[in-house]
């Protein structure tokens, strides 16, 4: 009895490692930092996140398939590394040691990889399955880009600025114009006697000096 | 190359343009009737340099806006169109050089496939010129007052920038680099040639500019002191700029160099399983020497990926030319912290630089133009200076083409270079020469008081003119020696420039960039001589 036991234990260990080897049909490498992502947080691999990881797999194939057949015993895992990668494959129970297609357990695993990611503490980057490519997500975009907006609101200060310029320019240009025609055209209404250039009213006591040889006149002659 | 070239021309443009109180074309009519193709010259190199000059500004005006976004564009390259990598060319190429290559320019593979106007460029462009017109719009006094502005706050910033270059990690490796003299370098004409080039484009010697600002100048203003402080603040500031530079040059060339020990850390534990840790970067030599051992076959496999890691390779790497402000820069902020506010600054200091530079040139456009009673009578200034910036922007439009930026190099390389040297050199001989060192000095003395000393008068009359001459046959024996010219183009297939020859019509346009604005002088004192003779004729006939 024991003997047939033991028998049946070697055998299914032999089918287990001929299905989960390095490149074998239908198995991935998974490859795992755990130091990179967590740096001094980081948890150490052993046997109970190996545990953790045949769960979260299982859980992946039956959320896919949506039938309950999937156990942890089903997910084998080998060649456990010191980097940490291993290799894992999905048997299927209900045909004898065969294992799911590789199709459907890289769809399941896309299908549920930011749950597998967030259970480890990791993301696409550190907990890579090599074969399974990951869909990155797209920059967030806002409707209208960024720039057209600060463009806009550059270019309607300095068009301002340069309308109020030219304004103001034309502005003073007519006030000159204005100021000189008015100038003109009281020039015109006075007749105003000009010595010099200048109107006799301004050549005023105040700034001129009256020159004492000819302001006496009548004193050089005698008086008749 | 300060003290025998920069101070004595700049003190020599000043001078004249004190003396004579006009644009550059007037001021050497006056100086001998011979020389007014001298003027033309200079307006007609100004001309040229505003043309392509103000395309930098709508490049600058590009990447400011940019920056209001988180994370920064060039910061990450974007995904492919099913979304399960980066776009190609982006991963061939660092994502700094995809965005100033793709999404700023989106240059074309070579210089015959023009390709259609960027339409976004050609808004930064208009906007710039319109920056430019509302500086210039009411003339020089207007112009000052923005200069006090646009030459000030560079200098704030390049404080803030010094402060945090100096804070990174492994700016020393970049100031180290800098100060250690490398002789060898140093011992290569070039390096001597692009040193007195340098100069001259720094002060801004030979466009016109610096006469038509002195023309407005009281007619006792000390330009000899001026010339002075100005070109030693003027060096003071290129010593400084180069430290902020550089520091942040050793910033970029230590991340990458890290960048680079990581990758190859990350292939070798990929590779052989190793257990995290174990590979750093100090054991990383004797590491790979052990596991070349230990996995002979493997690692022969995987030797062409593991690249040798240098960071004098990273120091060394060639920077120059407008790819530098955009591509280099660019990339030591994105890795900074808060790089959205050391963004904005730094491409708001370089706008303001190059918004300086371009009202150096309008006016040295301008003043002639506004001097000449013909035109200036007729229309008030501020429709000239409409007409000039409108017709300036078409023509720039060229530069926002796909194909445009091999064009702005044309123009870049080949417009200024060569008629500048020989304007300068023209420009001294007449003063020293033709209208006479003596008859000079006492101009100079009537206007400062004090007569220029023995430095300046052998300056002048021997060593400025000596050292244009011998820079003007290296460049013309470097010419003729290399053959064809040739330029940088970009492939998009392999993610790197590539050298290309100029095509028949580019050679053309080269020849005729050259050949107006040098052809000017001649042609100039022949169009005078022949209207001397005609008149004289004419007077004869009539007597």
């Amino acid at each position: 009895m024991l003997r047939a036991l033991l028998l049946l234990v070697s055998v299914v260990a032999i089918a287990h490692a001929e299905l989960c080897k390095p490149d074998a049909q239908n198995a991935f490498k998974v490859r795992i930092s755990i130091k990179t992502a967590l740096g001094d947080n980081a948890y150490a691999w052993d046997a109970n996140e190996e545990y953790l990881f045949r769960a979260m797999v299982a859980f992946a194939m039956r959320r896919y398939s949506s039938k309950s057949t999937t156990q942890i015993s089903n997910v084998l895992l080998c060649n456990v590394t010191d980097r940490v990668s291993f290799w894992f494959v999905v048997t299927d129970s209900s045909k004898n040691v065969t294992t799911v297609p590789g199709s459907e357990v890289e769809a399941a695993i896309r299908m549920n990889r930011n749950r597998i990611n967030n259970a480890f503490l990791l993301s696409d980057k550190t907990l890579q399955f090599l074969k399974i490519t990951s869909t990155l997500s797209p920059p967030v975009e806002p409707s209208t880009p960024v720039w057209i907006i600060v463009f806009g609101v550059v270019l309607c200060l300095i068009v301002a600025g340069i309308v109020f310029l030219i304004v103001s320019g034309i502005q003073k240009h007519k006030k000159k114009n204005k100021e000189s025609t008015e100038r003109e055209n009281l020039e015109e209404k006075v007749e105003v006697t000009l010595e010099n250039g200048i109107p006799c009213e301004a050549l005023d006591l105040k700034a001129g000096h009256i020159n004492g040889v000819f302001a006496a006149d009548d004193e050089r002659f005698t008086s008749l | 190359m300060l003290i025998a070239e920069g101070m004595p021309l700049l003190y020599l443009e000043l001078a004249v343009g004190q003396r004579m109180r006009q644009g550059s074309i007037g001021a050497w009519k006056i100086i001998s009737p011979y020389l007014c193709g001298v003027g033309v010259a200079s307006v007609v190199v100004s001309f040229f340099l505003s043309m392509y000059y103000n395309v930098i500004n709508a490049w600058a005006f590009w990447y400011l806006f940019h920056s209001f976004q988180d994370p920064l564009p060039w910061a990450t390259c974007p995904l492919n169109s099913n979304r399960t990598g980066y776009e190609e060319e982006c991963e061939k190429t660092s994502s700094t050089q995809y965005f100033w290559y793709r999404q700023t320019l989106n240059i074309a593979p070579s210089l015959e496939a023009s390709g259609s106007v960027q339409w976004e460029q050609a808004l930064c462009l208009t906007l710039a010129w319109l920056v430019v017109y509302l500086c210039i719009l009411r003339g020089t006094a207007s112009t000052g007052k923005v200069v006090y502005v646009t030459a000030s706050l560079p200098y704030c910033v390049l404080i803030i920038y010094l402060i945090r270059g100096l804070t990174l990690h492994g700016a020393v490796n970049g100031l180290v680099y800098m100060f250690t003299p490398k002789l060898e370098q140093l011992s290569n004409p070039k390096t001597w040639i692009s040193a007195a080039t340098q100069i001259f484009f720094s002060l801004g010697l030979g466009f016109g500019s610096l006469i038509a600002f002195a023309s407005y100048n009281e007619p006792s203003n000390n330009c000899q002191r001026h010339a002075v402080i100005v070109s030693l603040i003027n060096s003071t500031t290129s010593i400084f700029a180069s430290i902020v530079t550089f520091s942040i040059y050793g910033f970029k060339a230590t991340f990458n160099y890290e960048s680079c020990i990581n990758k190859v850390i990350l292939l070798l534990l990929n590779a052989f399983d190793l257990e995290e840790g174990s590979l750093t970067a100090d054991n990383l030599n004797e590491m790979k020497d052990h596991l070349m051992a230990t996995y002979p076959q493997e690692y022969a496999q995987l030797m062409p990926q593991i690249k040798n890691c240098s960071l004098e390779a990273e120091l060394d790497t060639a920077v120059q030319g407008t790819g530098l402000a955009f591509i280099v820069y660019s990339e030591a902020i994105k890795n900074m912290e808060v790089p959205q506010l050391y963004s904005v600054l730094y491409f708001f200091m370089l706008l303001m630089l190059g918004i300086g530079s371009m009202l150096g040139n309008t006016a040295a456009i301008l003043t002639p133009l506004t001097d000449s009673r013909a035109i200036a009578s007729r229309f008030p200034k501020e429709v000239i200076s409409g007409v000039v910036c409108f017709m300036n922007c078409i023509i720039g439009l060229i530069f926002t083409m796909e194909a445009g930026n091999y064009w702005f190099d044309i123009f870049n390389d080949y417009a200024a270079t060569l008629s500048l040297l020989l304007i300068v050199l023209v420009e001294t001989i007449a003063v020293c020469y033709i209208y006479g060192i003596r008859r000079f000095e006492k101009d100079l003395y009537t206007m400062i008081g004090c007569k220029p000393n023995w430095y300046w008068k052998i300056m002048w009359a021997f060593v400025s003119p000596l050292l244009i001459i011998s820079l003007f046959i290296f460049y013309l024996t470097d010419y003729i020696l290399t053959g064809t010219l040739q330029y940088q183009a970009w492939d998009a297939t392999q993610g790197q420039l590539v050298t290309k020859d100029y095509p028949g019509y580019a050679l053309a346009v080269i020849g005729l960039l050259v050949a107006s604005s040098t052809m000017c002088i001649p042609l100039g004192a022949l169009v005078t001589f022949v209207r001397k003779r005609l008149k004289r004729e004419r007077v004869s006939t009539v007597a």
